[in-house]
């Protein structure tokens, strides 16, 4: 059927693709105008759709915050639990359930700061999760207060002259603890994203994904970041990808000159909780 | 020698450069500009109606109805699953 000479013009619909993945009738989300984190949700989306788990293996642990909402948006299995916990609850869940992909979607503010030390041991134990964390440099819902990724000499609520702390440096804690999989992406690198959490799935072990996303609302308003596109600007300048950067300086600072590095830094085959697990139930005669 | 005997590719008139049909849901727009302003063809502006938020969402830029190569980039960037590419047969249009 050939249309020639037609206008092609933008067309209005309702519905779009990827609709049964998502809750569409709690469409438009909360998030502000130019919150990274339905680009995360979507790619997280896409991730699955091309993924060959099906639909209803897999499941969505989220904390409390901004990031938190998540669990809601999915037409997933999905919960929503209390400050920090998330990856607690994920243990519990992987080892219990086996079969299911159990996926952890939190803040950095959620996952590293109050629930730190649940991060730290979950990736010694190496449990077969998938922890995708999502990095806006401050706790966005409470009110824009520093947190521990804050960057140093970066604004917030509770630091106007600048955070006097230095951030924690994530992807060089997760592989020091000895993580299979590490990797960093922004917002702005959708597509690399979505293949770097397609291959989380894949890992056998503790995978982690610091996701950088934009918070033109909370942290940009405090650090001349007001608008999306200024953000846009600040990864398009300074990002480098570099899967085999050295990790300790991949710290972020936000400072001019200083990049932000990304990357699947990390891919190696660990021994999992899983196996250890496996081997003791034969020791105990639990298993025949 | 003149040039011509350089041989072309076989295939150089089968290569065609893909056609996007750009879809929006215009309840969903929050008006971020991600989509405008990521756009390699700069195919998109915002529109003079707004939503039942407020919000202008995002519309072909005049002259540029044929522009769309169906990269995907505001699909795949747009927070509120707002916008979508179909990719069409251009001879079909052209």
């Amino acid at each position: 059927m050939s249309q020639k000479g037609l206008v092609i013009k933008e067309k209005i619909v309702s519905e779009s693709p990827r609709d049964h993945l998502i809750r569409k009738e709690r469409f438009p989300h909360i998030w502000c105008p130019g919150c990274g984190l339905g680009t995360v949700l979507k790619c997280y989306v896409e991730a699955i759709a091309a993924s060959s788990i099906p639909e209803d293996k897999h499941v969505v642990i989220s904390g409390i915050g901004c990031t938190g909402r998540i669990a809601g948006y999915v037409r997933l299995d999905s919960y929503h639990v209390t400050h920090g916990r998330p990856i607690a609850f994920a243990e519990g869940m992987k080892i219990v359930r086996p079969d299911l992909e159990v996926t952890v979607i939190s803040g950095d503010g959620d996952l590293v700061t109050i629930g730190g030390n649940h991060f730290i041991h979950a990736i010694r134990r190496n449990v077969d999760i998938n922890v995708f964390l999502v990095n806006n440099f401050i706790y966005g819902m409470t009110g824009n207060q520093m947190g521990s990724t804050t960057p140093l000499g970066a604004k917030s609520s509770t630091s106007p002259y600048g955070c006097p702390e230095p951030p924690f440096n994530l992807p060089l804690l997760a592989a020091a603890l000895g993580a299979p999989f590490v990797a960093r992406w922004t917002t702005l690198h959708t597509r690399q994203l979505a293949e770097a959490m397609k291959k989380a799935f894949q890992v056998k072990g503790f995978a982690l994904i610091e996701i950088i996303s934009p918070c033109p609302v909370g942290f940009g308003s405090y650090n001349e970041l007001r608008e999306g596109k200024d953000y846009i600007k600040l990864f398009l300048e300074n990002c480098i990808v570099d899967h085999s950067a050295d990790l300790n300086k991949a710290a972020i600072s936000l400072r001019p000159g200083e990049p932000i590095i990304l990357g699947n830094f990390i891919q190696r085959e660990m021994p999992s909780y899983h196996d250890f697990e496996l081997e003791v139930f034969k020791k105990a005669g639990w298993l025949k | 020698m003149s040039l011509k005997i350089i041989r072309e590719p076989i295939n150089k008139y089968i290569q065609k450069i893909p056609l996007g049909l750009i879809h929006v849901i215009p309840e969903r727009c929050k008006e971020c500009g991600y989509c405008i302003d990521l756009c390699p063809k700069d195919v998109l502006t915002v529109s003079e109606e707004r939503n039942i938020k407020g919000y202008r969402w995002p519309k072909i830029a005049d002259g540029k109805a044929s522009e769309c190569i169906a990269c995907r980039m505001c699909e795949w960037i747009c927070p509120e699953f707002a916008i979508f590419v179909v990719e069409a047969d251009r001879r079909e249009y052209e």
